[in-house]
């Protein structure tokens, strides 16, 4: 799960972690307020959305008086902010932050992340804040630091010190970026984060060392333990029908093609879409319906399918392990009466026969499949037919 | 031969009361596997399935020479029941529970070094679908009938993909030694290369089908070590070619998000390492079958 920056930075603050004073606006009067409540003589006017790289994109502006916090707030509110990383529907601004903004004089990168390979938290910093790190790895890696933190005792101060010593601080600095790394790792630990990201953490000219932007990501396994974070979700950042998959207990990721998918397992779901694609069609989305899949939610899953216009056929592929296919199939009849496309089911494993047998006697048009490239290839000729009669 | 379990070894279940591990646990037992009882914290001396409940791991290896388990706890207590697995001595802790938080598994994984190699604890998942010893004994959730005796070893990161693998060979008259579901979080207790390293060993083993999906680093290490080491043909495939950079396909672990971790580069760095790779999910039988008569062994 991902936040707001202003979200992520409240949290941080908890931490020890130094932040700009700023405020959380939803329309630009209320902007101009935050501005004239935080005092200060410039205002940086951020728009928050689920994404960095929101600079380049005219996501974040610099005002010098009110009335320009009230233009900025007014240009983002509503719009579609497309940065390097929202794709290119982009993401609403329906909240913006008002920070005040001070002068610095470096700028550092920050971040605290789960290293799969490592299987350990790493700690990364960087003298060139303010980029992209892929970019700073690629071009310059020796500009990066970098620690494996031992999961028994958890990050050091001495670990800390290095970090920053390594950035080429003062020592006065030192002790206040150590507190800064510290602090988020602290975060990143008792949150049950995925990431901690503070890019740029910039250091002034009286010596303190300021988170300027913040962004953190949360393990979805932890956030029962967390449920302040929890509701820290903000559901206008998601696609809408993830959201309502989630609720149903499914996986659902949209993608650009025609060929409806509903599949349990993961691996399967996407074994499943790469031999459409190998069978000569595009598959419209990801779907794992779970273990146990029950008649509601396998209705709910042709539902979320079906609400993508784009469909011109849908392949069901069960192979039931934990589930049993004389169960799919019952939901799988109940939810294709009525269905204008053609549907391609293909069943395998615990209690198959049975399943196969509600299939044939429900007396719908639904075409059965033995293999994984026979339900594949039905499901792309289908799909092609459905399209040449409704193009007729 | 087999790896991790046959029909003698003696298996526990963490978690055994609730509905699905009994579900599970009357499979079990209805394959052959030799399960000794389970662990429910509060209803030691009770009887489950004709068999002793005990209170703590300790008791039920006490009293029943368990060597192996299988857990079914749900995620905020899971962690703590697999360390007190390996606390207990048990050689093999088969997760099945999903929804493990990662920093949990990070602190699974490095409590399980207190112990010196010998007598480390093999953790397999979590969120997996578990091991099967095909015609011997099932340690997991899968649908037992599917699974032919033969020689193929298969890893899987996902359950049902391991089950379409061992369908497929089946349909070509090939069978399995044994079956490994490694599971689809990003920290697994055991990789594809701790398994091919148990293959390898294995008398019965012939070649080996290692099946990985989008994300993390395991599937490219693990082809080095089959390049370097391994004396067994190994077949590869990757599922996730069609799977968007950034976007998390359903398993935990499942999302492309640094350089190396999508499907046609790990595909491709498998071959680099001189494995066969089948051409798709539904090739993947061929692709053993193919192996074995390049190799002359069937």
């Amino acid at each position: 799960m991902d936040i707001h920056e202003y979200q992520a930075k409240e949290l941080l603050s908890g931490f020890g972690v130094p932040v700009p004073a700023g405020a959380v606006a939803y329309t630009p009067d209320q902007a101009v307020f935050c501005a004239t409540e935080l005092g200060g003589w410039h205002w940086a006017v951020k728009a928050q959305v689920h994404s960095g790289a929101r600079g380049k994109a005219g996501g974040i502006k610099l005002c010098k008086t009110y009335h320009e916090v009230h233009e900025a707030a007014a240009g983002l509110f509503g719009r579609r902010l497309v940065t390097t990383q929202t794709g290119p529907e982009g993401k609403i601004v329906e909240r913006v932050y008002v920070e005040v903004a001070e002068p610095f004089e470096r700028e550092l990168y920050l971040s605290i992340v789960l290293d799969r390979k490592a299987e350990r938290v790493r700690v990364i910093a960087s003298a060139s804040g303010g980029m992209d790190i892929e970019e700073v790895a690629a071009k310059s890696p020796e500009k990066i630091i970098q620690i494996i933190v031992e999961p028994a005792v958890g990050l050091q101060q001495f670990e800390a010190r290095e970090l920053a010593f390594g950035l080429g601080l003062t020592i006065k600095q030192v002790s206040r970026a150590a507190t800064a790394i510290m602090g988020a790792y602290r975060a990143f630990r008792d949150l049950d984060a995925t990431m901690v990201e503070i890019n740029p953490l910039v250091v002034t000219k009286e010596d303190r060392v300021i988170a300027l932007d913040a962004k953190v990501s949360f393990d979805d396994n932890g956030l029962f333990r967390h449920p302040n974070v929890s509701e820290m979700r903000d559901h206008a950042q998601e696609d809408a029908r993830e959201a309502e998959a989630s609720k149903f207990g499914l996986n659902y990721v949209g993608l650009e093609g025609d060929i409806g998918c509903i599949i349990n397992g993961a691996g399967l779901a996407m074994a499943t879409m790469d031999t459409i694609k190998y069978a000569g069609g595009e598959p419209a989305n990801f779907l794992d319906v779970g273990g146990g899949a029950s008649p509601e939610r396998v209705a709910a899953a042709f539902r979320l399918v079906l609400s993508d216009a784009n469909i011109s056929a849908i392949l069901v592929n069960i192979f039931a392990g934990i589930n049993r296919c004389d169960w799919v199939a019952e939901g799988v009849v109940q939810a294709a009466k009525g269905l204008k496309v053609p549907l391609v089911v293909r069943l395998a494993g615990t209690n198959v026969e049975a399943g196969r047998k509600i299939i044939e006697q429900s007396g719908l048009p639904i075409i059965g499949a033995d293999t994984l490239l026979e339900a594949a290839q039905k499901a792309v000729s289908a799909s092609k037919k459905y399209r040449a009669s409704k193009a007729a | 031969m087999s790896v991790l379990i046959d029909e003698k070894t003696p298996v526990i279940i963490q978690g055994y009361t609730g509905d699905k591990a009994t579900f599970h646990a009357k499979e079990m037992i209805a394959y052959g596997t030799h399960l000794v009882g389970g662990v429910t914290p509060g209803k030691g001396g009770q009887q489950h399935l004709e068999r002793p409940v005990f209170n703590t791991v300790k008791d039920a290896v006490r009293a029943t020479g368990a060597t192996a388990s299988l857990v079914f706890v749900p995620p905020p207590f899971c962690a703590d029941s697999v360390m007190e697995a390996a606390d207990a001595g048990l050689r093999l802790v088969c997760v099945i529970t999903d929804g493990i938080p990662a920093q949990d598994m990070m602190r699974v994984k490095r409590y399980l070094m207190r112990y010196p190699r010998e007598r480390r604890t093999m953790v397999v998942g979590p969120n997996c679908a578990g091991i099967i010893s095909a015609g011997k004994a099932m340690l997991g959730i899968m649908p037992g009938s599917i699974y032919r005796r033969g020689s193929v070893g298969i890893v899987s990161r996902s359950g049902t993909l391991g089950y379409e693998a061992a369908a497929q060979l089946a349909a070509l008259g090939l069978g399995v030694t044994t079956s490994v579901g490694i599971g689809g979080d990003p920290i697994n207790g055991s990789s594809f290369l701790d398994h091919l390293m148990l293959f390898e060993q294995d008398t019965e083993t012939q070649v080996v089908i290692m099946i990985g999906e989008i994300g993390g680093p395991q599937e490219a290490e693990a082809a080095k070590w089959v390049k370097e080491n391994m004396k067994k043909p190994v077949v590869g495939y990757v599922a996730g070619l069609t799977a968007p950079k950034g976007r998390r396909m359903g398993h935990a672990g499942a999302i492309i998000s640094t350089t190396g971790d999508s499907s046609a580069e790990k595909t491709e760095i498998m071959k680099s390492y001189g494995l066969r790779v089948a051409p798709s999910a539904s090739e993947l039988g061929d692709a053993v079958a193919q192996e074995l008569r390049s190799r002359g062994l069937n």
